[in-house]
């Protein structure tokens, strides 16, 4: 049922056809190149289209071909270690194509392998009453991952043979209600329609990052949202890596959504050397990435962030917990605003598109913790964390108020720690979560319930310290009282033994959780020790000149827990000395 | 070839031309102007036999009756050469040396395609600029585009030619070119760039696109996209390593509102339009090294920041796409301080996969961390210093302040014609660095203490 009609008028991304009977949001071919475009306005018998690629040449009176269908991505085996455009085409396979370096226009290929056979294991039986979103078979897709095939559809199963298929091919087939379907390895979903699940549950689950500063102070939680706002050269990027390298996520879905190409490139020649941390497998085997950079077609761009969430979806599905990085969330809704200015729409907010907020609550609302559909009990999250980039650092913009009111955790990036090296560069004074109560309960028993006590006293320190940096900038550090001339001692070690981590080092990149209680007690007990020292009249001058301080700087380095003990051995002895004398 | 009269609006750089067929978006025009006059434009937007064409050039003179419109049925192409080295062109590509028309190899679409990320190898090729504050603390890379934002007065021109002239890469002889691109930039300044290049002898491996300041400011939207497009061509097709320095990226943007508003398009922040982000990136993001060729592009835009202000949005935008900064500070100029480089808000985001062992030296990230932290710290304490007198301060403290003044004095400081290779520029680090106190140094090794630190007696 292929509609025609021909291109009418052409300006930039967006050209207007004569194209009747069409509906929105169907995907079409424009002009003799067959460029790739999505129908998002209708008036009368004239269809906007946003084109996915450069327009350049098109005339009016070229044709256009409607394909009947809504813009959808391919989920089936063959997604993972796959990088991606913003529609879902591999640049893999662009670049063989193309024959070059440089992406031509109008190249249709397929976002899974057509060709390639996978090892398929029936896991019900002909006959079975199954469920939509019942596991079929599976396949191990990768050395990490297992791939688990869902049937899209309820009834009897009547015929499924494990084997050798390729993505294509029947594996079985099913009735239901008189009607016969087909089952495939692989089935298509609408990127802008959210994948249903049974049930949603409040995150109770920490997603632990291995970044001291996140997990201690503003820990996420497993299908929950969290947002990176600041300014360039704040580290925003370094984070979001970070957090794709080093969280215990299953799957890890990046895309970088008009960002810079070497920046992916970067992503792409890092990833599959980076080992597991559990297994020690590349962690390219978990990750899909999905590449626009800012110079490919504005419309991709805006796309590119539902074909990254529905691929999430996929693999929650299947009952893994899964980790979006969006990076960044501002170039898509830049996106739109061009979008919206070429459609010659009315604006709302520094141009932006008046519907920008319930878009971006859309897509944080596609995270989330849920009991996946399926007769059996299967569980599995999307956290979504979107970098934002807003003008000038500046957050009272649009996309960050908006993404301030649906995200639950907020890591403010701040400029002039990143000008310092301290890094990652987020403002524990700034920043907040939203989950320290609903995860307090998992950090008790699984850690320890001194934890949360230790990161609040922490955290008191350190808002003190801001107080008194205001006093000391009037009048020097030497007029303060010894006893918060010490409370700056400890901070000053926090921020620099604690908060401060090196994404490039080998040992401090991650963090586990119990290092981090380790670290943070060291520190603690440093900070008490103190405290009663200088209440015996011991001078702050002596504590300063501590052996064991410049050892607590070097802790980050350390490898062997056992080895924490002996440092706050060490502590009590530096001060059961000096409090003797 | 298709001939029109049928102008029926003129309104600034743009004409609309009516009841034509076949004509294509972003097509090339040619419009022949009463008395014989030719000028070029190019296709906005076409549709109900309407058609949009911005004109490169003013429009003066045009008329509805009178004047001739020629669509070329092509979009804009460039015709290279390897010949094109060692001349000058004006902003549209047409010689500007009195030299004969360039023969062309090929004709390449100026608007140039995306890089497939896929294709692309990650920059880690360390060029020795031979500045320290950019060699040891923004070093930059093979294939990085990093600009220089500087503002009214201050000498990024000066800055601009001595990377050009000393821009190297360590112990190798390769191709090397540098295609340069002056957009709206006043006649004196563009003769100081041709003096220096030809004084230096640069000339012959350099390609100049001079769009001065009385130049129409439409063709300020080509110009970058004619030295790219050079520069990819030499790069990817000759193996060269093109360093492509584009000056000024500002005035640049300034023709892109200019445009927009005479389109009457909804204005964006500033009245800039909404799409310069993306307008941007489709310059900013040719640089790079690609698979299967030995070249790369590598890119220095300058650009004036108006008002100083960082987060206006022309080095706003830019700072989002590129590969970090180079920020030229008022205050050091002031002081006398050439290059006024201010290593703080500058940046270097490929610095990290161009240095260490077997690169640069294996102390450089180190010893460049190290000197970060402490001269912000010691800018820090000189405010505090003012306030409550440099006695008040502990004995770390001021030896803080004193690490300050030198880096400025010793490091920072240095001649336009003053070529200091790495190791030259690292051992002044080592030196500034001996003013702390060991135990302050955290952010180096402790092996390289022992290696690089000289101890003083004091």
């Amino acid at each position: 049922m292929a509609k025609s009609g021909n291109i009418v008028r052409i300006s930039g991304p967006v050209v207007e056809a004569d194209l009747p009977d069409a509906r929105l949001y169907d995907v079409v071919k424009v002009g003799e190149s067959k460029l790739l475009g999505e129908i998002i306005k209708i008036v009368g018998n004239i269809s906007v289209i946003q084109v996915y690629e450069d327009t350049s040449g098109l005339k009016p009176g070229e044709p256009v071909v409607s394909t009947g269908e809504p813009l959808s991505v391919e989920l089936g085996p063959g997604i993972l270690q796959n990088i991606y455009d913003g529609i879902q085409r591999p640049l893999k396979d662009i670049e063989k194509q193309c024959g070059g370096v440089f992406i031509k226009r109008g190249i249709d290929v397929s976002p899974l392998d057509r060709k390639k056979k996978w090892n398929f294991k029936a896991t019900v039986k002909t006959g079975d009453k199954i469920k939509q979103g019942d596991i079929i078979g599976t396949i191990q897709e990768t050395e990490l991952i297992e791939h688990r095939v869902m049937s899209p559809q309820e009834g009897r199963v009547d015929s499924i043979k494990s084997g050798n298929y390729t993505v294509e091919e029947n594996v079985g087939t099913l009735s239901y209600e008189g009607k016969k379907y087909p089952l495939k390895l692989y089935q298509r979903w609408f990127v802008r329609k959210s994948r249903p699940v049974t049930e949603k549950f409040p995150p109770r689950i920490p997603l632990v990052t291995g970044q001291r500063i996140i997990d201690t102070f503003f820990p996420i939680a497993k299908g929950g949202t969290a947002c990176i706002p600041g300014p360039f050269g704040s580290g925003k990027t370094v984070t979001q890596q970070s957090l794709a390298k080093y969280s215990d996520t299953q799957i890890v879905v990046y895309i970088g959504c008009g960002e810079r190409g070497n920046e992916m490139t970067e992503v792409l020649k890092e990833f599959p050397h980076l080992q597991d941390p559990k297994t020690g497998k590349p962690l390219m085997q978990r990750t899909v990435l999905i590449a626009n950079t800012s110079n490919m077609p504005v419309a991709a761009r805006e796309a590119s962030i539902y074909t990254g969430v529905t691929i999430a979806e996929y693999f929650r599905d299947m009952g893994y917990d899964v980790a979006l990085m969006a990076d960044s969330t501002s170039r898509w809704a830049e996106a739109m605003r061009e979008i919206g200015g070429r459609l010659e729409e009315m604006p709302g907010e520094e141009g932006y598109p008046a519907y920008l907020a319930r878009r971006l609550a859309e897509f944080y609302e596609r995270a989330g913790r849920v009991r996946c559909l399926g007769s059996k009990e299967r569980y599995g999250s999307i956290t979504i964390i979107g970098a934002v980039s807003p003008p000038g650092g500046d957050v009272s913009e649009p996309v960050s108020q908006n993404t301030l009111r649906v995200t639950k955790v907020f890591l403010a990036l701040d400029a002039s720690l990143a000008y310092r090296r301290h890094f990652p560069a987020i403002n524990w004074l700034k920043s907040y979560t939203l989950y320290t109560d609903g995860l307090e309960e998992w950090y008790g028993e699984n850690i320890s319930t001194e934890f949360t006590k230790m990161i609040k006293n922490a955290m008191i320190l350190l808002q003190k310290e801001a107080e008194l940096q205001e006093v000391v900038q009037l009048v020097g550090p030497d007029a303060l009282p010894e006893k918060e001339q010490a409370i700056l001692l400890v901070t000053k070690m926090l921020r620099e033994d604690y908060l401060q981590q090196n994404a490039y080092s080998d040992v401090d990149a991650r963090c586990e959780l119990d290092k981090q209680y380790q670290m943070l007690k060291t520190i603690m007990k440093f900070s008490e020790r103190t405290n009663s020292a200088i209440d015996l009249g011991v001078q702050l001058k002596k504590i300063q000149d501590l052996p064991v301080i410049s050892t607590i700087g070097r802790m980050k380095e350390i490898v062997d827990m056992d080895e924490f003990e002996k440092l706050q051995k060490q502590i009590d002895t530096g001060f059961d000395e000096v409090s003797k004398r | 070839m298709k001939e029109y009269k049928t102008i029926n609006q003129i309104a600034g750089p743009l004409i609309f031309v009516s009841d034509v067929t076949g004509v294509g978006y972003n097509e090339m025009v040619e419009i022949m102007v009463p008395g014989g006059e030719k000028r070029k434009g190019q296709v906005l937007d076409v549709g109900r036999n309407i058609a949009v064409v911005q004109v490169f050039g003013p429009t003066t003179g045009i008329s509805t009756s009178q004047t001739t419109v020629r669509f070329l049925g092509e979009t804009m192409r460039l015709g290279v050469s390897s010949d094109m080295l060692g001349r000058a062109f004006n902003g549209l590509g047409e010689p500007r040396d009195k030299g004969p028309n360039v023969i062309a190899k090929e004709k390449i679409d100026i608007s140039g395609l995306p890089i497939n990320p896929y294709s692309r190898e990650s920059p880690n090729e360390f060029i020795q600029t031979g500045i320290s504050t950019v060699d040891c603390m923004n070093t930059l890379v093979r294939g990085q585009k990093l600009p220089i934002f500087s503002g009214a007065g201050l000498p990024h021109n000066q800055l601009t030619v001595q990377i050009a002239r000393q821009a190297k890469v360590r112990g190798t002889g390769e191709k090397f070119a540098v295609v340069f691109a002056a957009i709206g930039i006043t006649h004196e300044e563009a003769s100081f760039f041709m003096r220096d290049f030809e004084k230096t002898g640069a000339l012959e491996n350099a390609v100049l696109f001079l769009n001065l300041a009385d130049d129409p400011s439409v063709e300020r939207i080509i110009t970058p996209r004619l030295a790219l497009t050079t520069a990819e061509y030499l790069a990817y097709e000759h193996d060269m390593h093109v360093l492509t320095l584009i000056t000024d990226m500002t005035n640049y943007c300034e023709a892109l509102r200019e445009i927009s508003s005479a389109r009457q398009e909804v204005p964006g922040r500033r009245g800039y339009p909404g799409y310069m982000y993306t307008d941007l990136s489709t310059i900013y993001e040719r640089a790079g090294r690609v698979k299967g060729s030995k070249g790369s592009v590598t890119q220095i835009p300058v650009l004036t920041m108006p008002g100083d202000d960082k987060t206006h949005p022309i080095p706003d935008l830019t700072g989002y796409i590129t590969e970090g900064q180079i920020l030229l500070s008022r205050d050091l100029h002031r002081k006398n301080i050439y290059p006024p480089v201010d290593p703080l808000p500058s940046l270097s985001r490929l610095m990290n996969s161009g240095i260490g062992d077997g690169k640069t030296r294996e102390d450089h990230k180190g010893v460049s961390d190290q000197l970060y932290a402490a001269y912000a710290n010691g800018r820090d304490l000189r405010s505090l210093s003012a306030v409550v007198g440099e006695e008040a301060l502990s004995a770390t403290d001021r030896r803080y302040l004193k690490i300050a003044d030198e880096f400025e004095k010793r490091f920072v400081q240095q001649g336009s014609y003053e070529n200091r290779d790495i190791d030259q520029t690292l051992s002044i680090a080592w030196d500034l660095l001996s003013i702390l106190p060991e135990d302050e140094l955290k952010r180096v090794k402790r092996d390289h203490i022992k290696k690089y630190l000289n101890k003083k007696e004091e």
